[in-house]
């Protein structure tokens, strides 16, 4: 099967190795995998900030740098809710909504594509340690992508997995809010690193670079010795 | 006269707000503690059936309701009319206050009591009467509560949310001459002896509306501690006072509407009381009023007709999306500085009053979409956020240019491939003397904000593209 990576700008700059495992991943199940060299941004901050119009510029490239994909699959569920954002922005250009629709059918979010395209729950992954997940909004809410990751993650020999409280809470991040926002957005970061805390889990595993990197970076500031990995990274893991 | 609760501004109001941790906790067990008992209520509840199903149902009726406004508007005044009862459109808060003054003054009342109405706050209308000499009374506890602090509501179905009993109590000694304890029930019992006194005096009762049903002309009220039926059937007229969404086709779609109400509101499958008031001049029953006026205020609703803000207007204040919100959990009700709060206050405040005076409201959120998943008819609340940050960013409101430059810059950097490569190839150069061990704990510009709390990491040295053309080509076959 093929597959077309899209790594996503924070993906690209801050976690190149996410978009390594991944890639192995699929190779390992038999996918194989091509990286469109126009991609760029899923044009997400800007939308969400209400900067239609640029949103539109970057949502345009990306259409036509996966034109010729058969499926795309990103390592994060709140890129590809913007992808599938993207009929709703270029409803008013008839040209531009038949390309839109399409992107957006055969985009997926990784877990996702493992489990719902590829059929598979368990990849082989042994990772040991106690972990916790953190179900990122967008990924669970406005794609709808609730088991997929927890279904893989059952499967891990050696994870030890801890429900953690309070789990359909946001971190905080929401991109520019995180910013805007600081001092409430710190609050709410505070309370996942909390409950976080309450599992004892040694290690946080997630599905969106960027909700782990807003918690990730409150637990460095606390100097709180918790893991923060993506689950691609945990997946890779195997004998 | 406006929603507005005071003159601070929404930064101060959280800086404020997030220092009061007696308010903080207990908006966050009321949180935990409210949405526990609707997902109960929702999920668990085998008779009721499917969740989906009914939340369909009630957006659909407020679809069709909303679409077709003007003609249910009119068919309400029209059995109110023909029921003996009088209808005014107030196309103003000055309007609807005015109507209402002339009411009361033709009666010569001075005892008004009042129930349940978050729009008689958003018109001011007990500043009015009581300049007009007159003797309010708020007859709902939480309100009352309020209403001798000189409070405002801080949550929808709970408006003294971010009292606790000590403060109460001390409220009760300072201002109505209490000499009891703090428990719940002692305070209750006091409450209830003074209202019921001035029950007995009131010239005119006010309330507010939770639906109308257009085809039979009837105000509904739903309450837990049913007061409503006190003010209703006591004074011989009733004011009642609805912004102009209220209305619902028929007793039908009422059942739908308020069972999503109650089960969403306090995972209640009913409230104690449904309270439904219709005039009824000629047959002279004994507990309908004898002169009876309904309000129905616009108050800018009407500008949210028509355009991409019709949906707000399918609200039915139940308060699932306050109860879900990360973000009022952490500020409360008060800092929105209007008397609408969480996701929904944000969503309307500005439509009802403007972005001059609503503008940080929008961007109050991380859009993280509890509100809209919470939401009984479901309005896509995080979507309508973004509606209005569109809105603010052409222009209605003021936006940095700093913020438009970078975000100009932005969409010219996603649409270039190349663009795009020389930023990712730049960015560890750029942020290296900012960098420690793979973070950032002090960056410059707009990090600024984000490393106060956070550590940020430093851009990967890694260049994805570079190892991938190199994995292709078997490079990295031994990793
Ligand atoms: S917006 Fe929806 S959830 Fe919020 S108060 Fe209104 S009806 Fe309830």
């Amino acid at each position: 099967m093929k597959v077309s990576l899209f790594l996503t700008c924070i993906g690209e700059v801050f976690y190149p190795n996410v978009g390594k495992d991944v890639v192995k991943v699929l190779e390992r199940l038999g996918c194989e995998v091509d990286f469109p060299e126009g991609q760029t941004c899923c044009g997400q901050p800007a939308y969400n900030s209400g900067y239609r119009k640029d949103a539109i510029k970057g949502a345009k490239q990306m259409i036509n740098a996966f034109a010729g994909a058969a499926y795309v699959v990103a390592p994060s569920g709140s890129c590809v809710a913007m992808v599938h954002e993207y009929p709703a922005l270029l409803q008013d250009d008839a040209y531009w909504l038949d390309k839109a629709r399409e992107l957006s059918n055969k985009t997926y979010e990784f877990t996702q594509f493992l489990v719902d395209v590829l059929q598979v729950t368990d990849v082989g992954a042994v990772y040991p340690a106690k972990a916790t997940y953190h179900s990122s909004c967008h990924m669970n809410r406005l794609l709808g992508v609730k088991e997929a990751p927890k279904q893989l993650l059952q499967h891990v020999e050696g994870l030890e997995l801890e429900p953690l409280s309070n789990g359909y809470d946001c971190c905080g991040f929401g991109g520019t809010f995180a910013v805007k926002m600081s001092a409430i957005s710190e609050q709410m970061v505070d309370e996942k690193v909390r409950h976080i805390e309450e599992t004892n889990a040694d290690t946080l595993i997630g599905a969106d670079c960027s909700c782990l990197m807003n918690i990730k970076g409150r637990l460095e500031r606390l100097d709180k010795p918790i893991e923060v990995k993506h689950i691609a990274e945990v997946l890779n893991h195997h004998k | 006269m406006s929603i507005k609760i005071d003159d601070k501004n929404f930064y101060d109001h959280v800086d404020q707000e997030l220092k009061d941790t007696f308010m903080r906790n207990a908006i966050s067990n009321a949180q935990d503690n409210l949405r526990g008992k609707k997902i109960a209520a929702t999920t668990e509840d085998e008779p009721f059936g499917n969740w989906e199903e009914w939340r369909n149902a009630g957006e659909e009726i407020r679809r069709h309701t909303l679409e077709n406004l003007d003609y249910y508007l009119q068919q309400l005044s029209e059995n109110i009319a023909e029921r003996g009862g009088h209808v005014f459109f107030a196309a103003t808060a000055e309007e609807a206050n005015q109507y209402i003054k002339e009411v009361v003054e033709q009666k010569n009342a001075r005892n008004v009591v009042k129930t349940k109405s978050m729009v008689t706050e958003e018109i001011s209308l007990n500043e009015m009467l009581e300049d007009m000499g007159c003797d309010i009374l708020e007859t709902d506890l939480g309100e009352y509560i309020l209403q001798i602090d000189d409070d405002r509501p801080s949550h929808f179905v709970a408006p003294s949310l971010h009292k606790n009993k000590e403060q109460i109590r001390d409220t009760y000694r300072e201002k109505i001459a209490y000499d009891g304890t703090e428990k719940p029930e002692e305070l209750t019992v006091y409450t209830r002896k003074v209202l019921r006194e001035k029950f007995l005096q009131a010239d005119v009762g006010i309330t507010g509306c939770n639906f109308a049903v257009a085809d039979s002309g009837t105000v509904t009220l739903v309450t837990n501690e049913g007061n409503a039926n006190m003010v209703t059937t006591l004074p011989d007229t009733q004011i009642s006072v609805m912004g102009m969404e209220r209305v619902v086709p028929s007793w039908e779609d009422l059942d739908v509407l308020v069972s999503l109400l109650c089960r969403s509101a306090v995972g209640q499958h009913l409230s104690t009381y449904v309270t439904a008031v219709s005039p009824d001049v000629e047959s002279d029953t004994v507990d309908a009023p004898s002169d009876f006026h309904l309000v129905i205020l616009d108050g800018g609703r009407s500008r949210a007709l028509g355009t991409e803000f019709q949906e707000a207007l399918h609200c039915i204040r139940c308060a699932a999306c306050v109860n879900v919100c990360p973000v009022y959990r952490h500020i409360g009700g008060h800092a929105y500085g209007s008397i609408y709060q969480g996701p929904i206050g944000a969503v309307l405040s500005p439509i009802l009053a403007g972005y001059e005076e609503y503008q940080e409201l929008p961007f109050a959120s991380s859009l993280c979409g509890a509100c809209t998943e919470a939401c009984p008819v479901k309005i896509p609340l995080h979507e309508l956020l973004i509606r209005h940050r569109e809105r603010i960013v052409a222009g209605e409101g003021k936006t940095k240019a700093s913020e438009k430059l970078m975000m100009k810059g932005f969409g010219n950097m996603t649409s270039s491939a190349s663009v795009f490569q020389t930023a990712v190839k730049a960015a560890p150069t750029l942020t290296r003397p900012f960098a420690k061990d793979g973070s950032i704990s002090k960056g410059p510009g707009p990090l600024k904000a984000w490393t106060n709390k956070r550590d940020f990491p430093a851009p990967s040295k890694d260049n994805f593209r570079q190892w991938f053309a190199d994995h292709k080509r078997g490079g990295d076959i031994n990793e």
